[in-house]
């Protein structure tokens, strides 16, 4: 048997359980899943094509939005290679999508000054620094999984963070550096002056960053690292050395996150030390963990949501970052398997008659939480601008309501609101568990009766 | 000189025992539980800020009582209420768990307080100079922060080697198995440690707020730091922790008030270096800027060299 092939053997004995696509029923050759996959990514590709001149979407804020999130994406794919695929939780992972955003701002420092390279391959350059770095700090850090290894990111972190601040020659510490995006060989005629030619530049990036990604998960060695975060223990037992595994993983989750970290200079024109902060390895782990943990399309799901509330969101609100870790926590106590587990979960039961039951439950269930939820969110508005906002005064405006926070109605009106909302939902909830457990119950003696 | 090496000293002992009553509990809690309490540094942050609403109301000595029992209840709920429900999830989720609570702590107290620090002053109680050395009066309140943290050593100590309940924390850090199954409450053990542990982060705020500024980010500035001494002190030990603590605390204060760099160093023996140098920056760093990285380059060591920690049992 050829290492290839133990190594395939090897994990998917090793992750078995968790390879749905060949679970026993339901089998699917080879072949109609290649071909399901391949018409996704054509199918991925022409939407990337067509969102900017969508409607809503077709501004200059619009395209910067999506540009932000083609970025997040790259970003928490990477990120999820680490965490998800082999189960290394990071709290400093924004290191290599930082210092891969040097190595790219500085790559076009130098085609500003006259080297003579085309703009669009500056995103490698992050690649390649995300790459370097990684294969530095990975030699050292993966030698441990788990608890230790979430200390030593945590420590590297905060360690090339506080480096960054101090070394201004490199980083430009908190202001930063700049480079123009426009000054050099115009390829094809590209100067992208318009955000339009940048969006393009980003989704190409993150279709064929997603795409390897993706691949490089249904390699032997993508294997291996599913392998090794279920049960390190066996995948020595086999012959594979699980630091090497941890390693080669960090590495390439390393060079991904710089490449991001390159798409960031392209975009913004200037890199800052807080590119490699703890608030953005704080952020990428909320979008891996809020899309859904392990899942490809989740990862996605999640950098796309928190990215658009990070940008709409504070448009409404100030006390839109309270809302995430609501959100956040939220996840982390009812759903652990994130939004892409709350869909995956309905897929069984889509085709049973009692699902539709369910969906009346659910109706059901949302109005007293809606109602709580308005309560909820009222009174946190009204604490929040009173106290972050104590110069404008108690005169407040919510959803076109006025109120003055100066007279105790607003606040009674809220809890009122909460209160009566949280017990209705307590009442309505039952009904949805029942219907819930018809619906599974269906769904396992064979689907449709 | 002497004169500056007494007061680093001295700031530096008074910082290192701030730590020191903070990273206690999480190291605790953090061998026992296997979680790593991120929000361990907002219950800190928390004792300030209480203790500062509470001293407006009933002066600061009650306050000195009352926030940190206060803060220990806070603790509490959150083991018994949240924590445990995440128990189920493995590491990860309680780890996430503690990390979402430290972000939304930190967005309550700006929805409370608002974002801007708060003029947490040295209460009128305790300010007051407590001896003069070289010419400079030496505050009281650091006197108190000394005995205070001092005092919480000494009682931990006390009751970790004397009482029943220290007794079964002490085997829980080592045979956890073995303890539930003699038919002790190990879940009810856990609410206590977190409890306690919450409160003395609690008191640290209460006399560390006015030292430090009291602000929203503060908790997100100091928890990465007791990390740092928990590792290094060894997971589980309270000695270790005190030792580390002091270690840190003098080490910083030290590398603050020295003003040299690597090319100053140097310079004796006859090196000299160009400003054009790509080496030049890196070289003309001075010890007082590298500081904050100090702390962390001894984790990353520590780590990767001695996982055990100074004076730890077993493995992180």
């Amino acid at each position: 048997m050829s290492i290839r092939e133990r190594a395939r053997s090897a994990g998917a004995q090793i992750t078995q359980g968790r390879n749905t696509r060949s679970a026993p029923g339901r089998p699917v050759s080879a072949d109609a899943g290649a071909v399901r996959t391949y018409r996704s990514w054509i199918a991925a590709g022409v939407l990337l094509l067509v969102l900017p001149h969508v409607p809503g979407l077709d501004s200059s804020f619009g395209r910067s939005m999506l540009s932000q999130m083609g970025i997040a994406a790259v970003f928490a794919l990477s990120y999820n290679l680490l965490l998800g695929q082999t189960g290394l939780l990071s709290f400093g992972h924004a290191v290599y999508f930082g210092l891969g955003a040097y190595a790219a701002i500085h790559l076009m420092r130098a085609i500003n000054g006259g080297l003579p390279l085309p703009m669009p391959l500056v995103p490698l350059a992050g690649a390649a620094g995300g790459l370097a770095v990684g294969l530095v700090f990975g030699a050292v850090t993966t030698r441990r999984a788990g608890v230790v290894f979430a200390l030593i990111s945590l420590g590297v972190g905060e360690l090339v963070f506080a480096a960054m601040r101090m070394l201004q020659g490199f980083s430009g510490g908190e202001e930063g550096i700049t480079a123009n995006r426009g000054r050099g060989p115009h390829v094809f005629g590209l100067d992208f002056a318009s955000q339009l030619q940048v969006y393009y530049l980003i989704a190409f990036w993150t279709l064929v960053a997603a795409a390897l990604m993706h691949f490089f998960m249904r390699t032997p060695v993508g294997r291996m690292c599913n392998a090794v975060r279920d049960n390190p223990e066996r995948a020595e037992f086999v012959g594979y050395s699980a630091q090497r595994v941890r390693f080669t993983a960090f590495a390439v989750a390393a060079a991904f996150a710089g490449l991001a970290g390159g798409l960031h200079a392209v975009n913004y024109e200037i890199v800052a030390a807080e590119a490699v902060g703890a608030a953005r390895s704080g952020t990428v782990l909320l979008m891996v963990y809020i899309g859904g943990v392990s899942n490809f399309v989740g990862a996605i799901l999640g950098a796309v949501t928190i990215t658009w509330l990070q940008v709409s969101l504070s448009d409404y609100t100030a006390a839109w970052q309270l809302y995430l870790g609501i959100f956040f926590m939220a996840i982390v106590l009812f759903a652990p398997g994130g939004l892409a587990g709350l869909v995956l979960m309905h897929a069984p039961i889509l085709r049973t008659a009692a699902f539709r039951g369910l969906l009346r439950a659910y109706g059901i269930a949302l109005f007293p939480a809606l109602l709580m939820l308005a309560g909820a969110v009222m009174l946190l508005e009204i604490n929040y601008r009173l106290s972050t906002q104590p110069e404008a005064g108690t005169r407040i405006t919510l959803l076109r309501v006025a109120m003055d926070a100066a007279t105790p109605w607003p606040w009674l009106a809220a809890a009122l609101m909460l209160v009566a909302g949280f017990l209705a939902f307590r009442r309505a909830w039952p009904g949805v568990a029942a219907a819930w457990q018809r619906a599974t119950e269906q769904a396992a003696a064979g689907g449709v009766p | 000189m002497l004169e500056l090496v007494t007061f680093s000293l001295l700031n530096g002992v008074v910082y290192g025992l701030l730590l020191f009553m903070l990273s206690s509990g999480l190291t605790l809690i953090w061998s026992m539980m296997g979680v790593l309490n991120f929000a361990h540094a907002s219950m800190f942050m928390l004792g300030a800020y209480f203790s500062y609403q509470l001293g407006l109301a009933i002066g600061f000595w009650p306050a000195l009582v009352i926030a940190p029992l206060l803060v220990g209840a806070v603790g509490a709920a959150v083991e018994r209420f949240g924590l445990r429900h995440v128990h189920r999830q493995g590491h990860v989720g309680e780890i996430l768990f503690t990390f979402g609570l430290a972000y939304l702590i930190a967005e309550v107290v700006i929805m409370v307080w608002g974002r801007n620090p708060i003029e947490n002053r040295v209460p009128a109680a305790i300010d007051f100079p407590a001896f003069a050395l070289f010419g400079t009066s030496y505050p009281f309140y650091k006197v108190l922060m000394m005995a205070i943290s001092v005092g919480m050593f000494v009682f931990l100590w006390l009751a970790f080697k004397r009482t029943r309940i220290g007794l079964v924390i002490q085997a829980e850090l080592t045979h956890p198995q073995m303890v539930s199954a003699l038919g002790h409450d190990v879940p009810r053990v856990f609410v206590l440690v977190f409890a306690v542990g919450s409160a003395l982060a609690a008191m640290a705020g209460v006399i560390g707020g006015f030292a430090l500024l009291t602000e929203p980010n503060m908790a997100a500035a100091l928890g990465p730091i007791v990390f740092v001494v928990v590792v290094v002190g060894g997971l589980g030990s309270i000695p270790g922790a005190l030792v580390a603590s002091m270690l840190i605390g003098i080490v910083q204060t030290f590398a603050v008030a020295l003003d040299y760099s690597l090319l100053d160093l140097l310079r004796p023996l006859g090196v000299s270096m160009a400003r054009s140098s790509p080496l030049y920056e890196l070289c003309s760093i001075k010890v007082a800027q590298a500081a904050p990285i100090l702390p962390y380059l001894l984790l990353v060591l520590m780590l990767i060299l001695r996982p055990k920690g100074l004076m730890g049992t077993r493995e992180t």
